[in-house]
Parts: structure tokens; C-alpha cells; sequence
């Protein structure tokens, strides 16, 4: 099966990038080197563009010392944090302790195997490449758990369940969003999906998708407000409270990370990915992947966070029922124009989506509150 | 097999995000449920009270700058106020004006650190926080003009106010108050009927009319339940009988309420200042007290409504230059009485808002 497996990837492979010369390791070699520049490269920025923003936002500067601009602080604190003594708690879990980081990252950066960056140029142009994303971005979480857990402290613990219980339900609404733009695009691959956006992004066709995807994104990578699993005021730091150093770097680029792939998902499956007029296309797609994180730095210096049951009744309450009718419409769609959908059917998505979630919103209670305790 | 599971405790504080200070609270959780919470306080006693017995009367001041170091003014000023209730000393017409208005301004950049500290604890990563501190420091600014101080101002005097302002003084104030209601609708703006505010504040945290009069609390939390109590209308002292200003109460008691309540609350101020910067005389700042005060053998309690509520002063002489006896009724540590009923039930999250909607400071609970 194991060769069954391996052959069908090569051919892929080989089928892939139309332009390109030959060797299949070559364009593995080559292509594992993009993304990790690609992967390091947009953390980093992310996390400078992060702090400015919020930093011009609240009223601040951010920083803006190391190097021009500040560009550079990210690399300072980078060494900073590589110089830093490695902490174990006495009674952690030693094994665990050690392999939660990795656990957790690792996961984050496989993901972008599948994203093409240009027509066809992607490490590997999976036909099931949803399903890959979707599967591979919530392996993390075990490393999370894992974290949580072998750190023998409460509030890692409570962090760290918190997390699990969040993508366990946030996963509902993401594979419904995506279940709905694979059946207008026809494919599950992502290069399929883009080239599917030619005339339209999908964020037109699909705007109720976007709006959950968006929201189940956020979620899903601890972004605010839904970053409740490390929840500066409450739980100091969640999962990672014990951890310093090398291993803490690691949880940092890894949610950091998290984010990239997030934002690259968003964009290359609603935003029409590395299609764009003048600039090459892997810039439009770097162009729209910070357009995603801009829009997730905004709402982190906006809202307020929500509360545990509050965000799980978000989930399946809110979130839940509309990608189901997001599904079936899609679907009914589909049906009557089997050979692509005309694109007045863009007005008529826009306002049925707005129509749900006003509808929807109405009707949702939060739900919650005091406990009676014995 | 069978999962079992135990409520486990957890020690929040002393040193902790989001307790104010060192505030330290053993809370015993059921999964995300607080079942007991025990407050532990004590971790900033500076035995202030005792201080105060070795000093003169004068010389307490500055310790008074220290209970609630976000309102030093209130401070001074109760202690003040008891001073010369004891002594039965007079103050000059212009500096009760000052001291109104040094008050009210002091209200203001108190409730300005109150509410975006809260909003920090609902989660708002910083922005309404950072917001509220750019707002703090014109007022800070102000003060800075007057005292040279910008947290601990040692301001108020028995008989008066330490100095007089400077001449930039009022027209700088006139700057402060004509931007100051931008800056409070721009926050209202920004977070008033904010959906997730509203699910986490609204109905969380309620305190009975009953139980907040029970424990003495006062301030924004005995409001917010409805109580319509505010010592410069039901003991007016200063000369706060003179200016026009509403009292807001709350409905329901909940953390939203508290919230409001110390907005409209600055609005409120801001109107008080304005009236009497409009009517401020000249003259004197402070009548002619001696160096050393000996009040005659005696008792006087002198309050005030100062940002987290009632702050008073008893003070006992025994005829020397020095109180036989100082005692602090701290608003906060009254109020802090209601944590536990309040917060059992509710989970760790709603903890963090509840006990940031009362806007304690320690160092008043410690004394």
C-alpha cells in the first residue's frame, strides 16, 4: 500500500509543475527550501507587523529600534530567546515535556506543502489537498495537549484543555466552510481551487464560507478573542507557562506559524491565491496572506475575549448550523448549474449570507452563566 | 472504568496578570467552575495606621498618598477633612475650589485606570487600556503643573492646599475638559454595545441591593445595584453643595452597571470642573495653621467620596502633636467583603471580570 502511496505522490509530482525540468527530488529539495524560507520568512514578519500595527493602533509606537523601522526585532529576540536557560519543572513529565514543542510544530509547516504558490508550483499538488489541511493542521493540538499536561502546572493544564476542546469544535465549521467551495470549485486540490477563482474569488460566491471560515480560523489558531487557551490575564500563559528558552521559541513560532498557514488557506481558497494582474504571483499571494493576518491583528486589538462556553456554544450553536446551510445551498447551486454558476448568483450569495447570519444571530442565545454549586 | 474527577485548587496571586496589585486568591476550581474562594490579603501591609501614630498631623500626608495610589488627592483630601473637623480649622474660599477641582480630576483619571484595567480583564488586549493611560496623562500633566508630583501629589493641607496654581494652570484645564468628552465617547465608541462585552459583563458577577448595603460597600459598586449613595450629596462637604451634578445608578448590579456607572461618572466630573473653574475666586490658599497642629482631646471622622468610594478618616487626639489613634475605612476592602458570594458559581473567566469590575487597589485593602 506504502508503494501504492508513493508512486501515486511521485506521479503527482511529476504531473506538476508543467514548466519545470524534470527531477522529481530536485523539485522537492527546491521546493521544501521555499517553504521553509517562505514559512520563517512571513513569522517573522508577522510578528513585526503584528507589533506595529498594534502598536500604531493603541496609540504606541511598537517597536522600532533594531534595525530600520524595527525590522529586525524579531531576529533580536530570537537570539535573545535561544540564549535563554532551559527551565523543567521538578515534577513534569521529562519525555513529553521535551516533545510537546516539536509535536506541535512540526505539524504547522507540513501543511503548506500543498499550497501552490504559482500555477501548479507547490511541493506537492495533493488531489485530496483539503482534506491534508485540514487533517495535518490539528495534529498541533495533540502537541498542545501534551504540553499542558507533562508541565505539572494548573495552568497549563487548564490551558491546555481549553485548547483541545476549541479545535475539536472549530474543526466543524472549517471542513463544512471548505465543503462548500470544494463543490463549487469541483476539486480538493488547492491549485485546482485557485484556478477555479478565474473570473471571481470565491470570496464572492462563498461569502457565508469566508465569514465562517474566518471566525473557525481565528479560533482554531488561538487568535484573539478567542484566545482563550493562553489568556494573558487569566491563566498567565496557558500551555506554555513553564516552558523558556529554545522550546518556548518553538511554541511561539509555532502559533505564529499557525497563523501563516492559516492566513495562506484563507487566501489561497477565498482570495484566488497567487492570481492577481502585473505583480508575479507568489507576491499576490505574500500580498494576501498579510491582508488575512491584518484583518486578525484587527480584531485582536478590538474585541474583548469570550468565554469558554461561550466560544464551544459559538461553535455548535451559531457557526454549526450555518455552514450546514451553507453546505446545502452550495450544493443546490451546483445542482441546477452543473457546468459553473453564473455570476449574478454573487449578489444573490451575498445577500442570502447576511440574510442567515442577521436571522441567525437573532435567534442564538449565548447561553451560560452561574453554576449552582453544592 | 470509570473517570473520576476532583476539584483542584489553584492559587491565584500574589503574583498574578490580573489581580491589581498582591492580591492573592486560593480558588478551588470543578473543571472551569469556582466552587470556594478564599481571599488572602496582607501582602502590602504597611502597618500605615501605626505610621501614623508617630507622626504630626501634617507629617501623615504623604503617607495618605499611599493607601489608594490612584487617587492620591481623595486621599489627602479626607484625611484633611478629618483634620480640621478635629481641630476645627477653616479653609479658604479659593482653595476649597481647588480642592474640588483637583478631586474631580482625580476621579476622572482613577476611573480612567478602573475601566481599562477592566476591559483588560475581559480580554481586550490592551487597546481600551492604552487608550484610557493617553487620556490619564493630560490630567497626570495637570497635576504635575501644580504639585510637581505625577502619582503621589502630597497636595492637600489642614486649612487649604499646598500651593497655588500656576497662571498656564486654567487654560491648560479649559484644553483638558474641552477634549476630555471626546476621548470618553470615543471609548464609548469603541467598546459600549460591544456584543462579547455584553455577554460577558451583562447579568455576571450581580450583587444584591441587600448585600451591598449589608457589607457597607460604596462607591461605583454600591451604585451600580441601584443605591443611590454618594457622600457629596448625602453629606455634602467641600462645597460641594454649590455645583449641579447627577448621581448615575445602576439597574442590575452586574459588571456592565459597574462599568457605566464609572463612566457617566466622569462625565459627571467633568461638568463639576467645569463650573467651578468657571467660579474659581482669588485670595488665600491656605488659612494660617501652625507648623505643628495640636487639636484639643477628641474624636473626628471625616469622609469622603473618593473613585472606589467612601474613604474616611477617624482620628482620636490625645491633645498632642501626633494621633492617639488613626484609623482608614478603605472602600476597597469593603467591597472586596462580596467576592466570594459573588464569584462562587461563575467560572475562572468571569472570576478575573467580576474582581476587575470592583477596581481595587491594594495598597488601600492593605493599608
Amino acid at each position: 500500500m506504502l508503494a501504492g502511496l508513493s508512486n501515486n505522490l511521485v506521479s503527482h509530482m511529476k504531473a506538476l509543475p508543467p514548466d519545470w525540468p524534470g527531477n522529481i527530488w530536485w523539485h522537492w529539495v527546491i521546493f521544501t527550501i521555499i517553504i521553509l524560507v517562505f514559512f520563517l520568512g512571513s513569522v517573522i514578519m508577522f510578528i513585526y507587523m503584528e507589533r506595529r500595527v498594534l502598536g500604531k493602533m493603541q496609540a504606541r509606537l511598537g517597536p522600532n529600534r533594531v534595525g530600520p523601522f524595527g525590522l529586525l526585532q524579531a531576529i533580536a529576540d530570537a537570539v535573545k530567546v535561544l540564549m535563554k536557560e532551559m527551565v523543567t519543572p521538578a515534577n513534569a513529565d521529562k519525555i513529553v515535556y521535551w516533545l510537546a514543542p516539536a509535536v506541535t510544530f512540526a505539524p504547522v509547516v507540513m501543511v503548506l506543502a500543498v499550497v501552490p504558490f504559482a500555477n501548479g508550483a507547490s511541493l506537492a499538488d495533493l488531489n485530496i489537498g483539503i482534506i491534508y489541511v485540514v487533517a495535518i493542521s490539528s495534529l498541533s493540538s495533540i502537541g498542545v495537549f501534551m504540553a499542558g499536561w507533562s508541565s505539572s502546572n494548573k495552568y497549563s493544564m487548564l490551558g491546555a484543555m481549553r485548547m483541545v476542546a476549541a479545535v475539536v469544535s472549530y474543526e466543524m465549521p472549517i471542513v463544512l466552510a471548505l465543503a462548500s467551495v470544494v463543490l463549487i470549485a469541483g476539486s480538493m486540490s488547492l491549485n485546482d481551487i485557485v484556478i477555479a477563482q478565474q473570473s471571481y474569488p470565491m470570496l464572492l460566491m462563498q461569502p457565508l464560507a469566508f465569514f465562517l471560515m474566518f471566525i473557525a480560523g481565528c479560533a482554531e489558531i488561538n487568535r484573539s478573542p478567542f484566545d482563550l487557551m493562553e489568556a494573558d490575564s487569566e491563566i498567565v500563559a496557558g500551555f506554555h507557562t513553564e516552558y523558556t528558552g529554545m522550546k518556548f521559541a518553538l511554541f511561539y513560532l509555532a502559533e505564529y506559524g499557525e497563523a501563516v498557514v492559516m492566513s495562506t488557506i484563507i487566501a489561497t481558497v477565498f482570495l484566488g491565491g497567487w492570481r492577481g494582474p502585473f505583480l508575479p504571483p507568489w507576491l499576490w499571494l505574500i500580498l494576501k496572506v498579510f491582508f488575512v493576518f491584518f484583518l486578525m491583528v484587527w480584531t485582536r486589538t478590538t474585541l474583548p475575549r469570550v468565554r469558554i462556553d461561550q466560544l464551544m456554544s459559538l461553535a455548535w450553536k451559531f457557526l454549526f448550523p450555518l455552514g450546514l446551510i451553507n453546505l446545502l445551498l452550495s450544493s443546490l447551486e451546483v445542482l441546477a448549474y452543473p457546468d459553473g454558476i453564473p455570476w449574478y448568483f454573487i449578489f444573490a450569495n451575498i445577500a442570502v449570507g447576511a440574510a442567515l447570519v442577521m436571522l441567525m444571530s437573532r435567534f442564538y442565545k449565548v447561553g451560560g452563566g452561574r453554576v449552582a454549586v453544592g | 472504568m470509570t473517570l473520576r474527577t476532583e476539584p483542584f485548587v489553584i492559587n491565584m496571586g500574589p503574583v498574578h496578570p490580573s489581580t491589581h496589585g498582591v492580591f492573592r486568591m486560593r480558588v478551588t476550581l470543578d473543571g472551569e467552575v469556582v466552587v470556594n474562594l478564599e481571599p488572602i490579603f496582607g501582602y502590602l501591609h504597611r502597618g500605615i495606621e501605626k505610621l501614623a501614630e508617630e507622626r504630626t498631623y501634617t507629617g501623615i500626608i504623604p503617607l495618605t498618598d499611599r493607601l489608594d495610589y490612584v487617587a492620591s488627592m481623595t486621599n489627602n483630601l479626607a484625611y484633611c477633612l478629618s483634620v480640621e473637623k478635629l481641630a476645627g480649622i477653616k479653609v479658604p474660599e479659593r482653595a476649597e475650589y481647588l480642592r474640588v477641582i483637583m478631586s474631580e480630576l482625580q476621579r476622572i483619571a482613577a476611573h480612567l485606570i478602573s475601566v481599562g484595567s477592566f476591559f483588560n480583564d475581559c480580554g481586550a488586549y490592551f487597546t481600551p487600556f492604552l487608550y484610557m493611560f493617553r487620556e490619564r496623562e493630560r490630567i497626570v500633566d495637570l497635576f504635575e503643573m501644580v504639585t510637581g508630583q505625577r502619582l503621589l501629589y502630597n497636595y492637600m493641607r489642614p486649612g487649604g492646599v499646598s500651593q497655588d496654581i500656576p497662571e498656564e494652570f486654567l487654560p491648560a484645564l479649559q484644553e483638558v475638559l474641552k477634549q476630555m468628552p471626546l476621548y470618553i465617547d470615543e471609548y464609548e465608541r469603541l467598546l459600549k454595545d460591544n456584543e462579547i462585552l455584553y455577554a460577558r459583563a451583562r447579568g455576571v458577577g450581580i450583587l444584591t441591593k441587600e448585600m451591598a448595603i449589608n457589607i457597607g460597600a460604596s462607591g461605583p459598586v454600591l451604585r451600580g445595584c441601584g443605591v443611590k449613595w454618594d457622600i457629596r450629596k448625602v453629606d455634602p462637604y467641600s462645597i460641594y453643595d454649590r455645583f449641579e451634578f447627577d448621581i448615575p445608578v445602576g439597574t442590575q448590579g452586574d459588571c456592565y452597571d459597574r462599568y457605566r456607572i464609572r463612566i457617566e461618572e466622569m462625565k459627571q466630573s467633568l461638568r463639576i470642573v467645569e463650573q467651578a473653574a468657571k467660579q474659581i475666586p482669588g485670595g488665600p490658599i491656605r488659612s494660617d495653621v501652625p507648623q505643628l497642629i495640636r487639636p484639643p482631646a477628641g474624636e473626628a471622622y471625616g469622609h469622603l467620596e473618593a473613585p472606589t468610594g467612601e474613604v474616611g478618616f477617624y482620628l482620636v487626639s490625645d491633645g498632642s502633636i501626633a494621633p492617639y489613634r488613626c484609623h482608614i475605612r478603605a472602600p476597597s476592602l469593603m467591597n472586596l467583603t462580596a467576592l466570594r458570594d459573588m464569584i462562587v458559581g461563575w467560572k475562572v473567566q468571569d472570576l478575573i471580570v467580576i474582581f476587575g469590575s470592583f477596581a481595587i487597589t491594594m495598597g488601600e485593602v492593605d493599608r
